[in-house]
């Protein structure tokens, strides 16, 4: 393996390379950056903060997303909250512990020095977001109020409601709006980027600089460039089908970039939450997440005979008759030091086990029990109302069940992906002047991430990492002319996505996509989903090469492509989820360790436990692109661990 | 538990802004309870694509109320007949066997239709772009401790924070007025004192964009709070007409 990866770590002692990497980086003086344009692709935290702080520091941003309006982008579902190292609780915290619990949960295998610049500019995301005018949730006092998150043994994450994405989007897309305002910012809603376009520089090397999209409303294939492309696309734990997801977030943008050459990092790394409304038939379209702040009062159990579990899966039994001496709380049972708030691959796992040997509940087996009945004896219904009122509101719409009376009934569900493009420590991809933040790059959560960590490294990607970067790269282009979208790059790039767009009306099948994705999130779910085995994954390979012949043969998209389309957005991405697919198959092979949120079946501890193989797998799976039916070549970004002692997570005691 | 039912949808179908729509009736049989209406809609498109037709076109993406992206004006209520919740949010245990349930879009001056269901609301964009928000640029403010505000505050604040901008009190109106939204915004910023400072210049500003929008004037009929699906009080209308009355006297 020749080439070699630069990470661009800055020198110096962990607590101040950040420091010192904006003491010297290059800067662009404002009179040049009004001649800089900037694309910035995603409205999310990421996306949105990113666009407003370039805006105001003076550069001309086109800032692109599906929706109709910023606004609607996908961070906005997200209910917990988001951690900063206040310590406003004096309770312990600090920039250090916030970096260390973050490296710890994401079980070794994220870099320290972007998790310590990510815990140091924490702090500056509240200021931010409070200036903003984001409610958060306040004491009686007038302070800000925190509440505890699971993988964490102090207060640190701030709040507002069950809201928390929401409010902060509506900061982020408040100062985006005052961005187009002041003519900073040109927004580009119901937009949806098909490509990114490389131009060689005068040393023969690409650069990124535009991208072609779609008009969702007319259909017309359109061109865009810049100076600088950065993706802020979101995850694609939709590879599955059913997830916590949005139902148009997807993976397409950073599937763009790697069939352009940028890496895709630790693909396999995807994070199952545990607590999910389960499945309830085959018309469903997503999994709605019950906050994970649920698991502070509810205790988890499923029946100790298997008689009475199959009872209530044929439903002659009532869960309430079933006494605490023949109920198991499993979690509590093998984690009796954190109980039911184990992080969340744990507390995945466990159901899991569970059910794979027959305990589970609800018709399918596919359940657990949660259950509120003792913290309702012990704080009385009031006090749970009023902490979770909202969330069983919620619950017996969706289910028709009262979980006042009764046990609710939860499932592990796909809702996270750690993976993503490749970045260095300045935020930029394998590909010069192509940048990827939140969700969408693989950066700070290793194997797994703690709750209440996404909302956060997004809006430090947006606010406070990126725009300082990005001008480091940015400072040697002032004397690059804006560009034309004449440029034979564009139309080569142009031409392709028309053509593949031609290929897909004209494939005239049987099959709706829905039906095709479905079979897809069923492979993923069964083969690649929570514990996974060589054969496994061998078995996944071979299933996504039938699902994309199946794909490319009997798909049927009726309509026009030159109009509004929804069943071709559809089509498109999910073309580009069956190669996510396939990234993570491949993926899971090579990792022949278990960690964070990929359990390898041959990987454990005779209790169960993931089994890190420390020797061989420390490092960034990187994956680079061939062309189309050949398999990735891997690189290796080797994770030193120079401040943190490397140790085996225990949640035991 | 749960049992099916059959029904005839009457779903409203234009194929642009200009072009003349129609009501269309899609007999549904056997449809699962616990289905949500928007996986309703799912099953019916895929029927219609399985026939080699094109899809009813709508907008959605949570599917779990908070995106503001769903709409449908279902049985003559601005997202269906459940109180305190979004189209995505409503469940067929709702309906009857039998019934006939009447599918429109938003239907407002301010909100043209783009295809069947789905509607332009890009003027809430330009409404907020007109001043919802504080005039900060990212970095250099205080801590975030430094200004105590009130739970009360605070709370009020949020109660006002959670409009969604999906624009069911626009079709609610029979004036077409968007003052609830208008109002939410301006009384989450106007209730903080870091949103305090620009409160009446940020009031005038955004009703100004209304008016010019095409949006019409709110009579207090009170039928958007009835249908805001975040039950988003008509008291921030109060609220954002004082701080409107302060901005005039300023002039
Ligand atoms: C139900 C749920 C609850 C969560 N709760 C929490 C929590 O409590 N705390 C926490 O820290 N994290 C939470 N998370 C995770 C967190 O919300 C996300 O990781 C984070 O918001 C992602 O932000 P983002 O800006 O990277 O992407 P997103 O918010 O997903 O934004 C993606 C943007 O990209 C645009 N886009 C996508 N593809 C294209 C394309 N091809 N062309 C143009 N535009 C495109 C979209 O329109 C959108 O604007 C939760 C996630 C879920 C699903
Ligand atoms: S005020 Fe209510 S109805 Fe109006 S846009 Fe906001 S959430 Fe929707
Ligand atoms: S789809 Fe998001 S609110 Fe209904």
């Amino acid at each position: 393996m020749a080439k070699k990866i630069d990470s661009k770590i800055p020198e110096g002692p962990l607590a101040e390379k950040w420091t010192n990497y904006k003491a010297h980086q290059k800067l662009v003086n404002p009179a040049n950056k009004r001649k800089l344009d900037i694309i910035i692709v995603g409205s999310g935290l990421a996306g949105a903060s990113a666009a407003a702080t370039l805006g105001d520091l003076g550069f001309k941003v086109k800032c692109f997303c599906i929706q109709d309006s910023p606004r609607r982008a996908h961070s906005i579902a997200a209910q917990g909250g988001i951690n900063a190292a206040k310590n406003y609780q004096n309770d312990g915290d600090s920039v250090y512990r916030l970096f260390y619990d973050t490296i710890k949960g994401g079980d070794y295998r994220s870099r320290e020095a972007n998790v310590y610049r990510l815990a140091e500019v924490s702090n500056n995301i509240i200021d931010q977001c409070v200036a903003q005018g984001v409610p958060f949730a306040r004491e009686y006092g007038g302070t800000l109020a925190n509440r505890s998150f699971g993988g964490a043994q102090v207060s640190r994450t701030f709040y507002a409601r069950g809201q928390t994405g929401q409010q902060l989007l509506l900061g982020a897309y408040s100062a985006l709006s005052r961005q187009v305002k002041l003519g900073n910012v040109e927004l580009f809603t119901r937009c949806e980027m098909l490509d990114v376009v490389l131009i060689k520089d005068e040393n023969g090397e690409n650069r990124a600089r535009g991208i072609i999209y779609r008009d969702l409303v007319t259909g017309e294939i359109k061109r865009c460039s810049a100076h600088a492309v950065v993706i802020g696309t979101g995850g694609y734990g939709n590879a599955y089908f059913l997830s916590t997801n949005a139902m148009g977030s997807n993976g397409s943008a950073a599937i763009q970039c790697y069939r352009k050459g940028a890496w895709f990092a630790n693909p396999a790394f995807a994070q199952i939450h545990p607590t999910c409304i389960p499945v309830h038939g085959d018309k469903q379209s997503k999994l709605t997440l019950m906050s994970e702040s649920l698991r502070n009062d509810g205790r988890i159990w499923v029946p100790k005979k298997l008689e009475d579990a199959k009872a209530l899966q044929a439903g002659t039994l009532n869960p309430n008759d079933i006494p605490d001496e023949d109920r198991d709380f499993y979690l509590e049972r093998r984690y009796p030091a954190f109980g039911n708030l184990v992080p969340r691959d744990v507390a995945s796992r466990a159901a899991k086990e569970r059910c794979d040997k027959g305990f589970g509940v609800n018709n399918t087996g596919l359940a657990v029990f949660l259950d509120f009945k003792y913290a309702i004896q012990r704080l009385g219904k009031d006090v749970v109302a009023d902490k979770y009122g909202n969330l069983f509101d919620m619950y017996q719409e969706i289910t028709d069940v009262n979980p006042y009376e009764n046990p609710m009934m939860i499932f592990p569900a796909i809702h996270y992906t750690m993976g993503g493009i490749w970045v260095d420590y300045e935020l930029q991809t394998s590909i010069k002047g192509l940048f990827a933040i939140g969700e969408c790059n693989f950066s700070d959560h290793g194997a797994n991430r703690l709750g209440a960590s996404a909302l956060m490294q997004g809006l430090a990607d947006g606010y406070f990492v990126l725009p300082y970067t990005i001008q480091n790269y940015l400072s040697d282009q002032i004397q690059v002319p804006r560009f034309s979208t004449d440029l034979p790059e564009f139309k080569a790039a142009e031409d392709g996505v028309k053509e593949q767009i031609e290929k897909i009306m004209n494939i005239k099948g049987k099959r709706s996509v829905d039906s095709i994705h479905k079979e897809l999130g069923h492979i993923m779910w069964e083969y690649v989903g929570m514990g996974r085995t060589k054969e496994s994954l061998e078995t996944a390979l071979k299933k996504l090469e039938e699902v994309e012949k199946t794909f490319w043969s009997d798909l049927r998209v009726p309509g026009q492509a030159d109009t509004l389309n929804v069943e071709l957005e559809k089509a498109l991405r999910l073309r580009d989820f069956i190669e996510v697919g396939k990234l993570m198959a491949y993926d899971g092979l090579n990792r022949e360790e278990s960690c964070g949120g990929h359990f390898r079946e041959e990987y454990q501890t005779p209790e169960g436990e993931a089994l890190r193989q420390d020797d061989k797998f420390s490092y960034v799976a990187c994956w680079e692109y061939q062309g189309a039916g050949k398999a990735p070549e891997l690189l290796k970004e080797p994770l030193n661990y120079e401040y943190i002692k490397v140790q085996t997570r225990n949640y035991k005691n | 538990m749960d049992k099916n039912i059959s029904f005839t949808l009457k779903v409203w179908r234009q194929r642009g802004p200009k072009e003349k729509g129609q009501f269309v009736s899609y007999p549904m049989t056997d449809i699962p309870t616990d289905t949500s209406f928007l996986e309703m809609l799912d099953i019916l498109n895929e029927q219609l694509i399985n026939k080699g037709e094109e899809p009813i076109v709508f907008d959605h993406d949570c599917r779990e109320g908070i995106c503001g992206m769903c709409s449908l004006y279902i049985n003559g209520h601005a997202h269906g007949p459940a109180t305190g919740a979004t189209t995505c949010q409503l469940y067929m245990r709702r309906f009857k066997d039998g019934d006939v349930i009447t599918v429109e879009p938003w239907r407002s001056a301010g909100f043209p239709i783009i295809r069947d269901l789905m509607v332009d609301r890009s003027a809430y964009d330009k409404i907020m772009q007109a001043g919802g928000y504080t005039s900060v640029n990212t970095g250099g403010v205080p801590d975030a401790n430094s200004i105590p505000i009130s739970k009360e505050k605070a709370d009020l604040a949020m109660d006002a924070a959670s409009c969604i901008g999906c624009g069911a009190c626009v079709a609610a109106c029979k004036n077409g007025s968007a003052m609830l939204f208008v109002s939410a915004k301006v009384s989450q910023l106007a209730l903080l004192p870091q949103g305090q400072v620009e409160a009446a210049r940020r009031a005038k500003a955004m009703i100004a964009k209304m008016d010019e929008l095409g949006f019409g004037n709110c009579t207090n009929t009170r039928a958007c709070e009835a249908e805001c699906p975040k039950c988003v009080s008509i008291s921030n209308i109060a609220r954002l007409n004082r701080e409107f009355i302060c901005a005039k006297l300023k002039d």
